[in-house]
């Protein structure tokens, strides 16, 4: 399958929606309209949490706030319903936003009960407050004009709902193959990847929370002025539920999931509407929604994945052209050999009354492969940590080129030049080889929000794209660059780790224990490509466990022993030190 | 706000409080051993509520079909899963336990009921009826996806919650009850009057904290319980079963809140779909122990009866709208206090 065909599908999907209200009935247009409405929630619903990781029950309320600041606007006010739509949506992005900052840095779960809390919150309010027509809603809400022209009936209406399903779709994916787009993929997994790419995580998650909420607020003015009533019930906590479960079935990690999982769910919920009462006369009602959670839960025990991806696995893969030479992306101004590159200087750090690294000095200079090692415990990790911005020190002052970095966060590190890897491989096995790469060269590009969406970013893509493939190329991985990462074995996932974080064209690669479960083939590979970088006067920081791979390689190595250091020297005088024997043997007999 | 006032809404908070608390602890119990945040504890409070005030009204609960119901399902799952592993010489335990047991219980309920039991009875035959019901639940809902995600439980959790409100109005009809006082003891402390309904809600939550304690530190059981919270894989290979613990750990939990369901009960109107914001509510208590701690789940459940009775006294329309929007300072609070796995939701 081409892209060709892809576009075509497409075309002709759009084709069939477009021929749609001629050929249904009434009833239909009108469910198929409910359709196109859920739909963008679920979209941002997946934008938000197949993509990013968080997941949301309170996306209705954001829902209601459009809707009913565009009745406030139009009923109440007696405005246009542009301006209802305006209103509507700044407004719920200012109250996203303002959500966003205070609850996105909450973990996991802790996130998830927040939405709850301000979903329920939210659902309360429109039920309470005055002027909102308490429980008796907004009535005589007018339509929706273009012109002179008001969009009354159904399949009126449906022609801007299903316009707008589609034009978010496109520039959705647009977005998902985009800079920041790729960032927000990387989000599902944790921060620490993200963070160590010099991606601020807080800022793109509340970017993709915000977008989520946007969507949110045009499913609101259009079910506002559709429908032409309004009431509380609609955007309280069980619709919140229905579309975080419209996302799941469709499939929460696809945008096209969300609108096939609207139409699943709706069609459904029509369907149960129909045939339960045949069932049990007179208690149809309950029964709905008991059938309802109940189908959820069994989807949730049995086909979590959704459908959309289901299907997408058997379909053939889409074939794709090797990224093509392009201008390179600009280069930082790299140290002169030999000059010093980083300085830690009597560093301590201390977890409660155990000291993990005490007063600990050392230099690496330009162009050189400098080893830390020790025995377990030894305070290697947290070292490493310290290093790269994912603890603070205690006491003492790391500086990096020149700049004091002791306090900076993860992020500013890895745009000030140092790049790192992980002992335990991070890696988005969903995302091929050539995009994780591409994560790398995120602080090096620039294209934005809407540059992306819009494809305005096509000239730095083609360069981010080109170097991620040379870089792949570099570390000896460049003949498969559409695999999927998470199909590589162990050692050549630690080669890509490399060639990412060489994307990132660093001026210091620091290695979390690089040869941690390689095999000895495995190694020695290793071993020569990081040669080669040395002779691209690349400097390089290895935390080490494995002696024999690093006394082969490295130019000098600095011993820690219960978080303080023991010696530092070559490798020859390493190996004859007697107190390193004894850390290492337990004392020499 | 006059102290006298004040002193009022003080009380009647402790009192709402304390049966939060209940629910709140049973919250953290399921949560520390499972890691299911099992949101209908409440609805279990409200049910319990339900069916005492059937069995006063000389009428046969609902509860007993739901259980009849969920009994059978919870056989056939269980079945199911033993053919497919190939134990099928478990069967008759699992059909003594899921099948046998459960029917038992509303058996002994229907014949005890048309004896016309006196009120102490009838409490305890309220409680036998709704403790099957969260472990049958367990089995159906939550064992399949024991090793998901505590996002992927927290979702089928709400998801359940839905459905047990939509059967709760199925097996229970839409009217509101409220019953009997326990008691009509009231004295008068320091110019307040208190009733003897608000000291037994106490008195009930301080006991069955005091006997929680007990029982986690002082039998093997307990330890169990607290091993499987620890590390599930550590502990089943000291040869704990970690669905035993989950089924004790559910026993408890809906014990403890069908007792605040009970205490609840003459104080307030409950409907069948009254659970959600009293489980919510314990649950923001909970939050506040960190969800880990009972201690802190009763004392943050107190706070949390004691914000609402003073922001019922402002506005009572906006009181859930307060209680609700506090719940994110404590959020952030507890977030940045716990060491976290952040790797939780790698794919």
């Amino acid at each position: 399958m081409t892209r060709l065909h892809v576009q075509l599908a497409a075309v002709a999907a759009l084709a069939c929606l477009a021929l749609a209200p001629l050929v249904l009935s009434p009833f239909s247009v009108t469910l198929m309209n409910y359709i196109g409405i859920y739909s963008l929630v679920a979209i941002g619903l997946a934008l938000l949490t197949g993509v990013g990781g968080i997941v949301s029950f309170g996306q209705a309320a954001f829902v209601g706030i459009a809707a009913y600041a565009t009745a406030w606007v139009s009923a109440l006010n007696g405005q246009s319903p542009w301006l209802g739509l305006l209103f509507g949506v700044a407004l719920t992005c200012g109250v996203a936003a303002v959500l966003g900052v205070v609850t996105l840095r909450l973990q996991g779960h802790f996130l998830s009960l927040s939405t709850v809390a301000w979903g329920l919150a939210i659902g309360f309010l429109f039920g309470n407050v005055e002027g909102l027509g308490r429980f008796n809603g907004i009535s005589s809400i007018p339509p929706i004009s273009i012109g002179s022209f008001a969009l009354v009936s159904s399949a009126q209406i449906y022609y801007l709902i299903w316009g707008i399903v589609a034009l978010v779709l496109l520039l959705g994916y647009n977005l998902l193959d985009s800079r920041l787009g790729r960032a927000m993929r990387a989000l599902r997994g944790g921060n620490t990847l993200v963070e160590s790419l010099g991606i601020n995580a807080f800022r793109i998650k509340l970017v993709t929370f915000v977008i989520a909420a946007c969507l949110a607020s045009l499913s609101g003015w259009l079910y506002a002025h559709m429908s032409r009533f309004i009431s509380p019930g609609p955007f309280d906590a069980g619709m919140g539920i229905e579309y975080l479960m419209m996302t799941m079935v469709g499939g929460a990690g696809s945008l096209l999931g969300g609108v096939v999982g609207a139409a699943i769910v709706t069609l459904l919920k029509n369907s149960v509407q129909d045939y339960l009462p045949l069932i049990a006369k007179g208690a149809s009602g309950q029964l709905e929604i008991v059938a309802f959670s109940a189908l959820f839960i069994l989807f949730l025990q049995w086909a979590r994945q959704g459908i959309v991806p289901s299907i997408a696995r058997h379909l053939p893969k889409i074939r794709r052209e090797r990224p093509q030479p392009a201008p390179p992306l600009p280069r930082r101004p790299q140290p002169t050999p030999g000059e010093l590159l980083l300085k830690v200087d009597g560093a301590e750090r201390r977890f409660g009354g155990l000291v993990a690294v005490n007063n600990v000095s050392f230099e690496v200079r330009s162009g050189e492969i400098l080893a830390v090692i020790g025995p377990n415990g030894a305070g290697k990790s947290t070292m490493f940590n310290c290093l790269t911005g994912a603890l603070r020190v205690n006491k003492g002052e790391i500086v990096f080129a020149g700049r004091p970095i002791t306090r900076d966060p993860q992020s500013r590190i890895a745009k000030a030049g140092v790049a790192r890897t992980f002992q335990h491989v991070k890696l988005r096995p969903r995302m091929s080889l050539l995009e994780n790469v591409m994560l790398g060269t995120h602080s090096r590009t620039r294209a934005g929000l809407l540059a992306g969406a819009f494809r305005l970013n096509r000239r730095e893509e083609a360069s981010a794209r080109h170097e991620a493939l040379l870089q792949l190329e570099r570390v000896g991985l460049g003949d498969k660059p559409f695999e999927l990462a998470g199909n590589l074995p162990l050692g050549n996932q630690r080669i890509l780790e490399i060639a990412r974080a060489l994307a990132a064209d660093p001026a210091l690669l620091v290695l979390d224990e690089p040869a941690a479960g390689l095999r000895r083939q495995e190694k020695l590979r290793l071993a020569e490509l990081l040669r080669s970088l040395r002779a691209d006067h690349l400097t390089i920081l290895i935390v080490e466990h494995d002696m024999e791979f690093v006394m082969s390689l490295v130019d000098r190595i600095v011993v820690l022993d219960f978080g303080s250091k023991l010696c530092e020297g070559v490798p020859s005088a390493i190996r004859s030190d007697e107190r390193v024997q004894e850390a290492y043997l337990g004392g020499v007999a | 706000m006059t102290s006298d006032i004040a002193a009022i809404l003080a009380i009647d908070g402790i009192a709402t409080g304390a049966v939060y608390a209940l629910v709140a602890i049973g919250t953290v119990l399921i949560f520390t051993v499972t890691r299911v945040i099992f949101i209908p504890f409440g609805d279990i409070a409200a049910f319990t509520a339900l069916t005492l005030a059937a069995l006063d009204a000389k009428r046969f609960p609902g509860t007993g079909a739901l259980v009849v119901a969920l009994a059978c399902l919870a056989t056939l799952v269980e079945i199911i899963s033993l053919v497919r592993n190939g134990d099928i010489r478990l069967l008759p335990r699992a059909l003594l336990f899921y099948l046998a047991i459960p029917l038992a219980v509303v058996g002994i309920a229907w014949l005890v009921m048309r004896m016309d039991p006196p009120l102490a009875v009838r409490l305890v035959l309220a409680l036998m009826l709704i403790t099957p019901i969260a472990p049958l639940l367990d089995r159906i809902v939550f064992r399949p996806i024991a090793d998901g995600t505590v996002l992927l439980l927290l979702t089928v959790s709400v998801a359940l919650h839905f459905a047990l409100v939509g059967l709760g109005l199925l097996f229970f009809g839409p009217e509101g009850v409220r019953t009997e006082p326990l008691t009509s003891f009231s004295t008068e402390f320091a110019g307040v009057l208190i009733s003897g309904q608000t000291m037994l809600i106490v008195l009930a939550a301080l006991v069955f904290s005091g006997l929680l304690y007990l029982f986690f530190d002082f039998t093997l059981v307990g330890k169990s319980l607290r091993a499987t919270a620890v590390n599930r894989t550590g502990s089943r290979l000291m040869g704990i079963r970690p669905a035993r613990a989950g089924t004790i750990a559910y026993l408890l939990g809906s014990l403890m809140a069908g007792v605040s369901g009970i205490l609840i009960a003459p104080v307030n109107t409950v409907f069948y779909d009254s659970g959600f914001l009293i489980g919510l509510k314990a649950f923001v208590g909970a939050i506040v122990g960190g969800m880990t701690s009972y201690p802190g789940a009763a004392i943050g459940a107190v706070g949390v009866g004691i914000l609402e009775s003073f922001a019922s006294f402002q506005s009572s329309a906006l009181k859930d709208v307060i209680v609700f929007s506090l719940l994110i300072p404590i959020l952030l609070w507890r977030s940045l206090a716990s060491l976290h796995s952040e790797e939780e939701i790698e794919e």
